[in-house]
């Protein structure tokens, strides 16, 4: 091909970038392989792959994914298949989008959806974006600290630069919800644009949603909700929360058919009220008929758009997560939301059995008293990064450290049981850490004297 | 192309029309909507809303594009026309009829920098690509 177009080498292409421009080749990166190495390489690699016995939440869930789901999604039209810039011509799928965003409105009880966003912490900075455009004069935001860490700090990150302000919101110390006065606090009797109200919190809390909902519009600010989309299909939806609804719903659709991979990819939704749509960024599918009346699907309110509106955009995004969203819709479509309910339920009463086996060791407790819905923190009589180390060791994901996030908590540990958990391995867990719990003192003096 | 002789223009294609009782009321001319295709919506200034000549005061958006709205002149939004922001086809239909917002000039010499007929359909020709 070079000899063809006159070339000696592909670098020979790029000389019109001066030579101070140019990368360097990557650091540490291997030579070229043929595929066979290549092979060789992969397996050896794929072999380290641990394989949990996991408890571990906060944000990205193991959830039993019907073996259809990816049967279906890998085939090469849904696989290969980029985000469409002549959309007419890929009715197929507009159409799979179309019944996504369909979806999403019913399991959050919003009016419009759109055809997913990067991942649930981006969206929920695209939410505070629309909700400080809608709302044209404030640009505070009041922002739990019951909310994910990670997400709050992508949000500050992408939000900062346009004098957002983001105000946190404590939590209540024995039920480890968060309160209308708890918010007021956070606004300092200043205007807001609007205030974030997850469900279930990061604790694995459910929050006073009607409440915090009220607050919020009574104050004539946006409430955006930020929710867990197996949750939804169990709790009341945001749409129905308060006196009014929440304005936006946003969250990571990872536990709809997403398998957890190293972290990603994710997809985040994000619905919103009807007259908010010209607001909400992203691609938009919409049913229409053509010029002989015929059904179809399009792209619309397009003109938002970055490609269109250019600096004046709701968003630089321009694409969706279109794999993921297929998997998500097969997986919705699988489920029905009978199924999806009976998830979340089977979910919940996993975590109840495994808090009860955990709470009966000595020294463990319950860090809050509100309810939870399928994570809980627990107190622990030891700091729990050691003994994280112990259970992994046995093949035991047992949760997540708070200590980094959440200092004032103590010794504490996030937990985790979905519906992929049965009674045995609850009880390996409960057994586990009896036995380093029981052992812990013994364990570590050894340690100090083979050294 | 039409362009009434007895409205003044700017060269952002809004045309501006001097209302028996002192204010002006504001629309986009027939090129305007030509150029834009189907006026899908409409988002006009608040009622209340004070304005600098050539302050973003309005979105008009098509199919296929969404535009911005200038201030012709400095003043204070009055009113909105209710019936075009309910029907923005008005605008292409009959766009010399279709204003879309009125407002109290707070400085009426400003009305004098607009251009004429003439002078906008120059603006207008070169525009046409």
């Amino acid at each position: 091909m070079l000899a063809t177009i006159g070339a000696r080498s592909i670098d020979e292409l790029f000389d019109e970038i001066p030579p101070e421009l140019r990368a360097p080749p990557l650091a540490d990166t291997l030579p070229a392989l043929n595929e066979m190495e290549i092979t060789r390489l992969m397996r050896d690699r794929a072999g380290r792959d641990g394989s949990w016995l996991s408890f571990l939440g906060a944000g990205a869930y193991e959830h039993h994914i019907p073996a259809a789901v990816w049967q279906i999604v890998t085939r090469g039209e849904f696989y290969s298949a980029y985000t469409p810039y002549q959309p007419e011509a890929s009715q197929g799928t507009l159409q799979l989008l179309y019944e996504y965003q369909t979806m999403m409105t019913s399991l959050t009880g919003l009016a419009v959806t759109n055809a997913s966003l990067y991942e649930g912490a981006s969206a929920l900075a695209e939410a505070m974006l629309m909700a400080v455009r809608a709302h044209r004069s404030a640009r505070r935001i009041v922002v739990p600290r019951a909310v994910h860490p990670a997400w709050r700090r992508v949000a500050r990150t992408i939000v900062r630069n346009q004098g957002i302000e983001l105000l946190e919101a404590a939590y209540d110390r024995e039920t480890g919800q968060t309160t209308p006065a708890a918010l007021e606090a956070a606004a300092r009797g200043g205007d807001i644009a609007a205030a974030v109200v997850p469900q279930a919190n990061f604790f694995g809390v459910l929050e006073p949603v009607d409440e915090l909902t009220d607050w919020a519009q009574a104050r004539g600010a946006h409430v955006i909700a930020l929710a867990n989309p197996v949750a939804m299909a169990l709790l009341k939806p945001p749409g129905e929360w308060g006196s009014k609804g929440a304005d936006i719903a946003v969250g990571d659709g990872q536990p709809l058919g997403a398998p957890l991979a190293g972290g990603g990819p994710y997809f985040g939704f994000m619905a919103c009220r009807k007259d908010l749509v010209r607001q909400m960024p992203g691609r938009i599918v919409g049913a229409t008929t053509d010029g002989e009346g015929r059904p179809g699907f399009v792209l619309t309110l397009q003109a938002r758009e970055q490609h269109i509106r250019r600096s004046k955009a709701t968003s630089n995004i321009c694409t969706n997560q279109g794999l993921l969203v297929a998997a998500a819709t097969v997986h919705m479509a699988l489920l029905g939301p009978e199924g999806l309910a009976r998830v979340a339920r089977a979910c919940h009463a996993n975590t109840l059995d495994l808090v009860s086996r955990l709470t009966a060791l000595a020294g463990v407790r319950r860090a809050f008293s509100g309810t939870f819905f399928h994570e809980t923190v627990l107190r622990l009589p030891r700091p729990a990064a050691p003994v994280l180390r112990a259970l992994k060791a046995q093949g035991i994901l047992g949760g997540l450290d708070l200590a980094g996030d959440y200092p004032e908590l103590g010794h504490a540990l996030l937990v985790c049981a979905t519906e992929t958990k049965d009674a045995g391995d609850l009880a390996r867990y409960a057994e586990q850490l009896a036995r380093i719990l029981r052992k812990g003192t013994r364990r570590s003096t050894r340690a100090s004297r083979s050294r | 192309m039409t362009t009434p002789k007895e409205l003044k223009y700017t060269k952002s294609h809004e045309w501006v029309k001097a209302e028996p009782d002192g204010t002006v009321t504001v629309g986009i001319t027939f090129h305007a909507q030509e150029q834009l295709g189907d006026v899908v919506f409409i988002q006009p200034p608040e009622v209340g809303r004070r304005l600098k000549q050539g302050d973003e005061c309005a979105v008009i958006e098509s199919v296929k594009a969404a535009a911005d709205l200038y201030a012709p002149v400095s003043g204070e939004v009055v009113a909105v026309n209710q019936e075009v922001s309910d029907k923005p086809e008005r605008v292409n239909q009959d766009p010399y009829a279709a204003w879309m917002f009125r407002l109290k000039p707070s400085a009426p010499a400003e009305l004098e920098t607009l251009l004429d007929a003439a002078g906008y359909e120059k603006v207008a020709a070169e525009d046409k690509h």
